[in-house]
């Protein structure tokens, strides 16, 4: 009891005064998840968008494969890019291997099945309920598009969200290909694993705390999403 | 415009549920398209204004496709409300067509005021009331002053005022020129605004004629029947 005391109060302290470790594997860690973030929607939601509003021949097919995909263990993603990339894989030349780079590969691969998934069902949802007034309208595709883009932009949102608690909250894939290595790879999660391995709780308990913060702070603004939805707003 | 369906089919999962129609449409009517559900009228408005493809037969019209879907507009039976305001709701078919904005802020300020939702401007549009959407869904099929508006069944589910307020706007479309064709099971509405009569049964078009004369003496013993409020197949 003692030691969980003691160590809530130290890790109070470290979030307080800022310490330089703490802020430093915290920026790294938006670094790496916000740029697979980035990577990741670039590629899912003009992907799910499509697959919801294109009809063609492996449609079904292709849309369970993305589902198969959404539940990949992500242990065995890490494996995989880890295989990649490792000096004898066929990407071993560039050397990414236990660098950010490997870190954020690892999380685009899976968080990009999430966000096409999520966006999928969302703008399936939104063009069954408008594809008759559209077509009624004598829209364009691009006015289609357009459209189901900017009223779906709430659903689509809330999916690059999603992707993104997944990515900040995610530890195996990136311990294998980051290596957790001090002041290079090392991450809230692979920082935290580490530092409750070692029984120093008081750092354990304060980067646990930025990710709970993190956390509630991505559940918040989704919530507020819908919100805005309901009232119209924005 | 005058619509032509020539030997109209329409076939789901290989089993005919419309046709073969032979009809043709002139302005400036209010052709009601009357008979029991599932007798195909939704199926017919769908292929007059084009959105329902035909599985045999053609729909001609009096003016080139892109031209005419331009002027034709379309409520449907259960209104479809754009996820954003009822402002943003009726200002949506002048955007999609280029309309200046001066023009747009000012005619979706006359429509509002025409449906009583001029206060209602910065609402949701899918929180408004049953009624409320039906006169939001024909004001803004109303706003681009179509040549044919097609309505299916704009009347079900609303009480007697929401229907008195929408026939009234019907009918000052038609005084301003806009032919309408609608369907409904509503009789009484049928006979208030119908000047043509178009008497489905069974997918096939059972009966044809001017109002007045089809009202009190339908020429068939269905359509006589239908009008007396038996149930008929
Ligand atoms: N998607 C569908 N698949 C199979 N049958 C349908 C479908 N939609 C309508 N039908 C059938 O087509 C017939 C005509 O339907 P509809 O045009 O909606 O009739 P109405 O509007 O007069 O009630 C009905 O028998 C209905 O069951
Ligand atoms: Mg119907």
């Amino acid at each position: 009891m003692t030691d969980i005391w003691a160590g809530l109060e130290a890790a109070f302290w470290l979030i307080v005064t800022l310490d330089s470790d703490l802020v430093e594997i915290t920026l790294r860690s938006l670094q790496v998840s916000v740029t697979a973030l980035v990577f990741a929607s670039l590629i899912a939601l003009p992907f799910g968008t499509w697959l919801a509003i294109r009809r063609f021949r492996y449609r079904r097919t292709a849309i369970a494969v993305l589902n198969a995909l959404m539940g990949l263990p992500p242990v065995v993603v890490g494996l995989i890019v880890y295989l990649l990339l490792s000096r004898s894989g066929p990407f071993g030349v560039f050397g990414l291997l236990f660098t950010p780079t490997a870190m954020i590969i690892a999380q685009v691969i899976i968080i990009t099945p999430l966000i096409a998934s999520i966006t999928h069902q969302a703008m399936r949802e939104l063009w069954a309920e408008y594809h008759d007034l559209l077509i009624s309208l004598n829209t364009t595709k691009r006015q289609r598009i357009m459209t189901l883009i900017w009223d779906g932009r709430r659903a689509l949102l809330t999916a690059a969200l999603a992707g993104f608690g997944r990515a900040i909250g995610e530890v195996g894939a990136i311990m294998i290909v980051g290596g957790n290595i001090d002041h290079a790879t090392r991450v809230l999660t692979t920082a935290i694993a580490l530092e409750t391995g070692k029984g120093d709780f008081a750092l354990a308990l304060g980067l646990g705390f930025v990710l709970i913060a993190l956390a509630l702070a991505v559940n918040i603004l989704i919530h507020s999403l819908s919100r805005t939805e309901q009232e119209g707003r924005w | 415009m005058s619509l032509a369906l020539s030997k109209g089919v329409v076939k789901r999962r290989g089993k005919v549920i419309l046709g073969p129609v032979d009809l043709a449409l002139n302005a400036p009517d209010i052709t009601i398209i009357l008979g029991p559900n599932g007798a195909g009228k939704t199926t017919l408005l769908r292929v007059l204004h084009g959105v329902e493809r035909l599985s045999s037969g053609a729909l001609t019209l009096s003016k080139p496709d892109a031209q005419a879907r331009q002027e034709q507009a379309y409520v449907f039976q259960s209104p479809i409300m754009l996820r954003r305001t009822v402002r943003a709701n009726l200002a949506y078919p002048l955007e999609l067509i280029g309309t200046a904005k001066p023009v747009i802020a000012q005619r979706v300020e006359t429509w509002a005021e025409r449906i009583g939702l001029a206060d209602a401007l910065d609402r949701h549009a899918p929180r408004l009331s049953g009624g409320e959407k039906q006169k939001l869904a024909l004001a803004r099929a109303l706003i681009r002053e179509p040549d044919v508006l097609f309505l299916d069944e704009p009347c079900a589910n609303l009480d007697g005022r929401s229907t008195r307020e929408i026939e009234t706007l019907l009918k000052d479309a038609h005084l301003r020129g806009t032919q309408i064709i609608m369907t409904t099971h509503d009789l009484g509405q049928a006979r208030r605004m119908a000047s043509d009569v178009v008497f489905l049964l069974g997918g096939k078009v059972h009966e044809r004629g001017a109002a007045g004369r089809f009202f009190v003496t339908p020429e068939t013993p269905e359509a006589q029947a239908f009008l007396n409020g038996d149930i008929i197949e």
